[in-house]
C-alpha cells in the first residue's frame, strides 16, 4: 500500500458530520479518554455523539455538576493532562460555577463544555437559557460561544491550548444546540499559536544574573515553592538550587510534595497553619526567592510587614502576580523550570549551617509544644493529627491525599508527609468545601495505580455526599477518611478564640455516615477508640475499593500554630 | 493618591472583549468615567481609551490583569501629561438664538467651535477640547437656549509612543486565530 502523501492528506475527503460529533471527535484528537459529566436538554445531541465513541471515551456520570468540575481538577491534578467536563445549559451550567472559580484560583487546566439552547433562542429567556458566559467570563482563563458547528474544532483546539499552556487555568466552551445538530466537513488543526497571548515569556538573563548575585551574597537565603514549581515540573531543579546553596525551602499549601517532607532543607508549610520555623524566620531572612507563588493573604499575614526586611526574587509565569502583593527586587517572569535552569548554573556552592540551625530549633519548638501531644496522645478522645500521622505512616507518604477545607485540610497539610510530586489536591485559593470527595474520585481516574485517599471534615462530606454514587456506579476505588468532630471545626475554631465562644450555627448534628455509604453500597467502619484507629485504617487500605473510615475525633480541637488573619507573622500563636 | 488617568487597551475584535475589560475595574471598585474603543489603522485590531479616577498603584495592577487576557495584546496606564488627548462635544441650540443674538457667531470664533448642521428649529455646533472647555462652553450657550449637550469619551495619544504603528503592522502579518 501506497504511503499517504501530503498532498493525498489535503485532497482526502473530510468527513461529514454533526457539531457533536466534532466535539467528540476534537476531544480525541487532543488526547481525551475521560469525561465528567450530567446530560440535559441542552447538550443532549453531544451526549447521543457520545454514545457511539464509548469504547475511546470514558464518561463518568456524576451526581451534581459541581462534582463534575472537581473531578476533572482532581483528574487533572494527579495526571497533568486537561481535565473536561460537560454540563448543560442553564441550572446546569450555573452548578459548574463553583468548580471554575476554584479551578481558576489554584492554576488548574480544565476544559468544559456546556449545551446552550438554539442561537435564535439567546437572549429571550427560554428554558434553561443562562448567560453562562457572561457568568464565567472572571473566572475563567478564557470561554467563548460558539453558534456554527463549522467553528467547533477551532473553538476546542484554542480551548486546550490556552488551558494548559502558560499559568494554566479553566476554559468553558459553551455551544448552541443548532451548532451541535448541523453537519459541516470536519477538520481538525491543533491550535499552537495566538497573536495577541504569550504563554512562556522570553527568559530575562540580566534577571537571572541579578537573583544569582543576590542568592550568591545572601546570608539567610530562603526558598518559597508554590504551585507554579509543580506545574512547571521543577521540583528536581528547585531542590538541586537547595541543595547547591544549602537554602532551606519552605512550600506553601499548593506547593506541598513538589519537596519531599524528609528532605534535609525541607523547612515546612508557610501561612495561617503553617509550621512555627518556616513562618518565623520569613521575619529575619535576607533574601527570599519566591517561585510560582502569588503571596496569598493566608502566607503573608499582614503584608506591609511581610519578608519587609529581605529582598526578593519572584519567579513567576503569570506578569500580573508580580507585584500585586509584594514588591520584587527582581523579577523573572518566566517558566519556573526554564527560570531555575538558567539560576542554577550561576549559583555558587555555599553553607548556611546556623541559619539551617535555625530551623531545626523552631522546628523543635512546634515539636514540643504542638506537635508531640498531637500526634502522639496517650489518652482523650482521638486526634485529627494522630489520625493523618497513621495514615501517612501506612501509606508510606506515597498516596495521592484530597483534602476538603477547615481544619482537617490544614492538620492533613501538615501532618501527611509527602513523598512525591503532585500527590496533594486541595481547594486553596477558594477554599471551597465540599471538594474532597468528587476530587478524590477524578484523581483515582487519572491515576488508578495510586492509592488516593480523601481525608474530610463532616461539614465537607455533606456538601458532595451524592457522588458516593458516582464512585458507586464507576466503580472507583477511593478512600475516604472523615474526621467528624461534629463542628463546622475551622469556625469553631475562630469563634472560640476571636468571637468570645459564641458558637453561631457551627455544631452539626450528623447523620450515620456509616449508614449512608452502605445506602450506596460502599463498606464502611466507625471508629470512636484510639486502639481500633490503627487496625482500621489498615483495612480500609487493604480493601479493593471505595470505603469509608469515620474517626470520631476531639470535639473542640484547635489547629495550631495560628497567625491571626491579618496580622504580621510573627504573631504566631502556638497555643 | 487618587486622580485622573488614561488607560489605553489594544484587543482583538471578539464579542464581549469590553465586558472582560471592565468587570477588572468592577472587582477593584473603580468607576470607568469615559470609555471610547474604535478600530485601529489594522483591521481587527481594536483600541480603547479609558478614563478613570483611581491611584497609579492600583492601574498597574488593573493593567496587568488586563493584559493577562487572552484578546488583549497591550495595556497600558498613563498620567495626564504623557498623552495629548481630546474629546468632542456636540450643542444643539434653538435656531431663534441665530437671528435674536448677534453674538453667537463670536462665540463659536472664540472658542474653536463650529456649526454642523442648520435646519428650520435648530442647529448643531461641534467643538473639540478637553473636558472642562466643553462644560464652560455649555454654559456660555445656555443663554441662547440650549436643547441638547452631548459628549465622547476620549481619544488619546501617548507622548512617549515611537514604533507603535510598525508594532501594529507587524501584527497585520500574523492571523487572529478563531
Amino acid at each position: 500500500m501506497k504511503a499517504e502523501t501530503e498532498a493525498d492528506k489535503r485532497s482526502a475527503v473530510k468527513p461529514v458530520i454533526t457539531g457533536s460529533e466534532a466535539v467528540i471527535r476534537s476531544l480525541i484528537a487532543e488526547g481525551v479518554d475521560t469525561i465528567f459529566g450530567y446530560p440535559g436538554g441542552a447538550i443532549m445531541p453531544i451526549y447521543d455523539a457520545l454514545y457511539d465513541f464509548q469504547d475511546q471515551v470514558h464518561h463518568i456520570l456524576v451526581r451534581h455538576e459541581q462534582g463534575a468540575t472537581h473531578a476533572a481538577q482532581g483528574y487533572s491534578r494527579a495526571s497533568g493532562k486537561v481535565g473536561v467536563a460537560f454540563a448543560t445549559s442553564g441550572p446546569g451550567a450555573t452548578n459548574l460555577v463553583t468548580g471554575l472559580a476554584d479551578a481558576y484560583m489554584d492554576s488548574t487546566p480544565l476544559v468544559c463544555i456546556t449545551g446552550q439552547v438554539a442561537a435564535s433562542l439567546l437572549g429571550t429567556d427560554a428554558f434553561q437559557e443562562t448567560d453562562v458566559i457572561g457568568i464565567t467570563m472572571p473566572i475563567t482563563k478564557w470561554n467563548i460561544q460558539v453558534t456554527r458547528q463549522e467553528d467547533i474544532p477551532a473553538a476546542i483546539a484554542k480551548a486546550f491550548y490556552i488551558a494548559r499552556s502558560g499559568r494554566p487555568g479553566p476554559v468553558l466552551v459553551d455551544i448552541t444546540k443548532n451548532a451541535q445538530v448541523g453537519t459541516f466537513e470536519f477538520e481538525y488543526n491543533k491550535c499552537e499559536f495566538i497573536r495577541s497571548y504569550q504563554p512562556v515569556p522570553e527568559l530575562d538573563k540580566e534577571a537571572v544574573t541579578a537573583a544569582a548575585a543576590l542568592i550568591n551574597s545572601a546570608k539567610k537565603p530562603y526558598i518559597f515553592c508554590g504551585h507554579g514549581v509543580l506545574l512547571a515540573g521543577a521540583e528536581n531543579e528547585l531542590i538541586a538550587l537547595a541543595e547547591k546553596a544549602q537554602i532551606p525551602v519552605a512550600s506553601t499549601l499548593l506547593g506541598l510534595s513538589a519537596v519531599p517532607v524528609d528532605h534535609p532543607l525541607y523547612g515546612g508549610l508557610l501561612g495561617m497553619h503553617g509550621n512555627y520555623a518556616p513562618n518565623m524566620l520569613t521575619c529575619e531572612c535576607d533574601v527570599v526567592i519566591a517561585v510560582g507563588m502569588r503571596f496569598d493573604d493566608r502566607v503573608t499575614g499582614d503584608v506591609s510587614t511581610f519578608i519587609s526586611q529581605a529582598k526578593v526574587i519572584h519567579i513567576e509565569i503569570d506578569a500580573a502576580e508580580i507585584n500585586k502583593i509584594i514588591h520584587a527586587d527582581v523579577a523573572i517572569h518566566a517558566d519556573a523550570k526554564e527560570a531555575l535552569t538558567a539560576l542554577n548554573q550561576l549559583i555558587m556552592p555555599a553553607k548556611h549551617d546556623a541559619w539551617l540551625e535555625e530551623f531545626r530549633f523552631g522546628h523543635k519548638k512546634e515539636y514540643d509544644k504542638v506537635q508531640h501531644r498531637e500526634l502522639y496522645p496517650e489518652s482523650g478522645e482521638i486526634k485529627m493529627a494522630e489520625t493523618v500521622r497513621l495514615l501517612s505512616e501506612k501509606t508510606n507518604g506515597e498516596a495521592i491525599l484530597v483534602t476538603d477545607v477547615g481544619q482537617h485540610q490544614m492538620i492533613a497539610s501538615r501532618y501527611y508527609r509527602f513523598k512525591n510530586p503532585n500527590t496533594n489536591i486541595t481547594s486553596g485559593g477558594m477554599g471551597t468545601m465540599g471538594f474532597s470527595i468528587p476530587a478524590a474520585m477524578g484523581a483515582k481516574m487519572g491515576a488508578p495505580d495510586k492509592q488516593v485517599v480523601a481525608v474530610v471534615g463532616d461539614g465537607c462530606f455533606q456538601m458532595t455526599l451524592q457522588e458516593l454514587g458516582t464512585i458507586y456506579q464507576s466503580q472507583i476505588g477511593v478512600k475516604i477518611v472523615i474526621l467528624n468532630n461534629n463542628f463546622l471545626g475551622m469556625v469553631r475554631q475562630w469563634q472560640q478564640l476571636f468571637f468570645d465562644k459564641r458558637y453561631s450555627s457551627t455544631e452539626m448534628v450528623n447523620p450515620d455516615f456509616i449508614q449512608i455509604a452502605k445506602g450506596f453500597f460502599i463498606p464502611g467502619k466507625k471508629v470512636t477508640a484510639r486502639e481500633d484507629l490503627a487496625a482500621a485504617i489498615d483495612e480500609m487500605l487493604a480493601h479493593d475499593g471505595a470505603y469509608l473510615l469515620e474517626v470520631v475525633v476531639e470535639k473542640e480541637d484547635n489547629v495550631f500554630p495560628m497567625v491571626p488573619a491579618g496580622t504580621p507573622v510573627s504573631t504566631i500563636r502556638l497555643e | 493618591m487618587q486622580k485622573e488617568y488614561t488607560v489605553t487597551v489594544y484587543t482583538e475584535d471578539r464579542i464581549g472583549i469590553t465586558n472582560r475589560i471592565t468587570i477588572i475595574f468592577t472587582r477593584r471598585g473603580i468607576n470607568i468615567t469615559s470609555l471610547t474603543t474604535a478600530e485601529t489603522e489594522i483591521p481587527g485590531v481594536y483600541k480603547f481609551v479609558i478614563t478613570v479616577m483611581s491611584t497609579r498603584e492600583k492601574l498597574d495592577k488593573v493593567v496587568g490583569q488586563i493584559e493577562r487576557l487572552i484578546e488583549i495584546h497591550r495595556a497600558f496606564v498613563h498620567e495626564e501629561d504623557e498623552v495629548v488627548y481630546q474629546e468632542l462635544a456636540l450643542y444643539k441650540i434653538s435656531t431663534k438664538a441665530l437671528h435674536t443674538a448677534g453674538d453667537v457667531e463670536r462665540l463659536i470664533r472664540e472658542n474653536n467651535a463650529r456649526i454642523l448642521t442648520i435646519t428650520a428649529d435648530y442647529f448643531v455646533i461641534e467643538k473639540t477640547g478637553h473636558q472642562q472647555e466643553l462644560i464652560d462652553f455649555i454654559k456660555k450657550l445656555e443663554p441662547y437656549g440650549l436643547i441638547e449637550y452631548t459628549k465622547s469619551g476620549r481619544v488619546a495619544i501617548v507622548k512617549w509612543s515611537r514604533r507603535f504603528h510598525e508594532h501594529l503592522k507587524e501584527l497585520d502579518k500574523t492571523v487572529a486565530s478563531y
